[in-house]
């Protein structure tokens, strides 16, 4: 400690080894609770490949079927025109497994970052000193650039699906936290009050005034978590995720425009249907509420 | 004499990080602004007693500030109460455990909020069960007791709908009717009206008399409005900065106002309209003047004045086969009159 201080006062410029202190905290980590994360690992990856085998248990014309269903019942039959369009697309330009896998990894990452998030975003609605907490640390994940975190999160769970999916569930959490608080801490004060007033009891006050009346900001919060996470899903093919990353990252390595073009476009495609029927659910909540305060 | 429903003794709220401090300087005499000024402690509630009859419409009034709507509060302890006691049925709620205040919530008593407070996502019928579902009443029974509620205040044709679907005043007629399905015996109402437009607020004040005619329960009412509480007010009390400044009847409320506070909620209220016949007595008249019609005490301002007019005789006051209370006389039914509307009008 002494050497350090020294070097401070010298020749501070890089004297600072924060880097260092970090991988010997993973080292740590690694050495001292490889149990904890062979356990976590396990549960992810039978999320995750129970998702994908569900999904691809489907015929495809089953799974296009449902997505086409939800266009037309939560949006428009144009829309619903437009999703067949675009899942045609994506099937005959060949890569419909791989899509159906980016799928499975974002809802995978989804289900894990609203399963921590919405509680959290609970805990941070309830207490103050919760929320002043886990505030900086929501910014600290948000702004991280994505990269960084897959790399220990392949050193603690090793190359494939579950450092993919952990990384994309860090990185997807926030919002979800976020607009859950948020969503609590907007409904208005009459309303808690009416609750308390007819006889709520806290877990009652939550389940059948806060949650119910947060719920549009809440679907908000889970898509853009969707989002997010469909984003990073992408990126995590560098640490051996699957699914169109694998197309993506191929097409940079081999300087491939075409292929990086077509798995890019199955990207957005996928991204645009997702986007729009979960943004409908939210949608269609705000439109009931808004005129009722 | 009815038995209280409601007794509040020397009760007092204070808002800070500091009650019991505040609670001191209140107590040697210090003002509410003092306190405020010296330790920045807000006075919600300074040393009010006062108590509630069975089966009365009791109005709170105050302007914006007065503490009226922390007083509603603390009467169902949304608020806690910093000092003093609270008696509901003669039983102190203020040391009630968590669990017995909620059962008493959910038992005996309800309250209807200015802003409605109604649940977005649930339909009118499922609003109105509300109190009954969080009491752990079964789907069937609840909803069956709801939909009587709704017929009551003329919404069961609604039932299905959802808030957003509706006006104003039906969404407050919900709100109303969630306070009655639990069938308590106080209600509890936060400026339940203010924010309606003054027809529909007229027919609200309606429907809750009838109501009242049909099923006795006490009504707490907090209002700023004093047409409102003269209107639908058994008694009457009005609060300035957190203390109580005078309780009585509407017709003691505005023949004998306390005070210059009092007096300035009468200034765009035309209080003649709120005159009885036994307001209208002439006292320099011996009751035992004998007249050759009469009206009972509790006649209106206008049946006073139709029995009047065209006519040289005056008026005895008198319960129906009771002894006579007063006589009425043209000039003392314009000397009344012309004290009210020159007093409002000043």
């Amino acid at each position: 400690m002494s050497e350090l201080w020294q070097r401070l006062m010298t020749t501070p410029q890089g004297a600072l080894p924060l880097g260092d202190w970090v991988n010997a905290l993973i080292r740590m980590l690694m050495d001292h609770n490889g149990g904890a994360f062979d356990a976590i690992g396990s549960v992810v990856e039978g999320l995750a490949a129970s998702v994908e085998a569900m999904l691809l248990a489907l015929p495809v014309w089953m799974l296009m079927g449902v997505f086409v269903a939800l266009g037309l019942w939560r949006l428009s039959w144009r829309f619903a025109v437009f999703v067949l369009g675009a899942f045609g697309l994506i099937y005959v330009m060949g890569f419909w497994h791989q899509t159906v896998s980016t799928l499975a990894l974002t809802l995978s990452a989804t289900c894990l970052s609203l399963l921590l998030g919405v509680p959290v975003g609970i805990w941070c609605a309830r207490s103050n000193v919760a929320n002043v907490m886990v505030r900086p640390v929501l910014d600290f994940m948000q702004t991280m650039p994505a990269f960084v975190y897959l790399i220990p999160a392949a050193m603690f769970f090793g190359l494939g699906r579950v450092p993919g999916i952990l990384a994309t569930v860090v990185f997807a959490i926030p919002p979800a936290v976020r607009l859950t608080s948020l969503g609590i801490r907007q409904v208005n004060t009459e309303q808690v009050e009416a609750g308390q007033a007819f006889g709520c009891s806290a877990w009652q006050l939550l389940l059948k005034v806060q949650l119910p009346i947060a719920l549009p900001a809440i679907m908000a919060g889970v898509n853009q978590t969707i989002m997010m996470a469909l984003s990073m899903v992408i990126i995590a093919s560098m640490v051996g995720a699957g699914g169109l990353g694998n197309d993506v990252l191929s097409s940079i390595q081999r300087l491939d425009v075409g292929l990086g073009y077509e798995s890019g476009l199955a990207v957005v495609l996928l991204a645009i249907v997702l986007d729009r029927i979960t943004e409908s659910f939210g949608k269609g909540m705000a439109a009931r509420q808004s005129r009722a305060d | 004499m009815k038995p209280s429903k409601i007794v509040v003794q020397n009760l007092y709220k204070v808002f800070g990080d500091q009650p019991q401090e505040a609670m001191r300087l209140l107590k040697l005499g210090e003002s509410k602004e003092s306190v405020f000024h010296n330790l920045g402690q807000v006075v919600g509630v300074n040393n009010v007693s006062f108590a509630v009859n069975e089966g009365e419409i009791f109005v709170l009034m105050g302007l914006s500030g007065s503490g009226k709507s922390t007083l509603i509060r603390l009467i169902n302890r949304l608020v806690d109460p910093t000092s003093g006691d609270i008696l509901l049925d003669g039983q102190s709620i203020t040391r009630l455990s968590a669990k017995e205040l909620v059962d008493l919530r959910r038992r005996d008593m309800s309250m209807v909020f200015q802003s409605f407070a109604l649940m977005p996502h649930r339909t009118v019928l499922d609003n109105a069960a509300f109190g009954l579902e969080i009491a752990g009443v079964g789907r069937r029974a609840r909803e069956s007791a709801a939909m009587k509620v709704l017929e009551q205040v003329g919404l069961a044709p609604f039932a299905r709908k959802y808030p957003h679907q509706l006006s104003g005043g039906m969404q407050q007629r919900v709100g109303l009717a969630r306070a009655l399905a639990v069938n308590p015996s106080l209600i509890l109402m936060d400026e339940a009206f203010s924010a309606l437009d003054p027809l529909k607020r007229a027919e609200m004040q309606d429907i809750l008399l009838d109501l009242q005619r049909e099923q006795r329960r006490t009504i707490f009412f907090v209002s700023h409005d004093l047409e409102e509480a003269l209107r639908i007010g058994t008694r009457i009390a009005i609060m300035e900065g957190g203390r109580l400044v005078q309780v009585g009847t509407p017709q003691e409320i505005i023949e004998k106002p306390a005070d210059d506070y009092v007096r300035r909620f009468f200034r765009s209220v035309d209080t003649s309209r709120y005159l009885l016949a036994r307001d209208l007595i002439d006292p320099g008249l011996s009751p035992s003047f004998a007249a050759t019609r009469s009206v009972p005490p509790s006649a209106s301002l206008n049946d006073v004045l139709h029995s009047l007019l065209g006519e040289h005789d005056p008026l005895t006051v008198a319960e129906q086969g009771g002894s006579s209370l007063g006589v009425i006389t043209s000039s003392s039914a314009l000397r009344k009159l012309a004290e009210h509307r020159l007093r409002d009008t000043v």
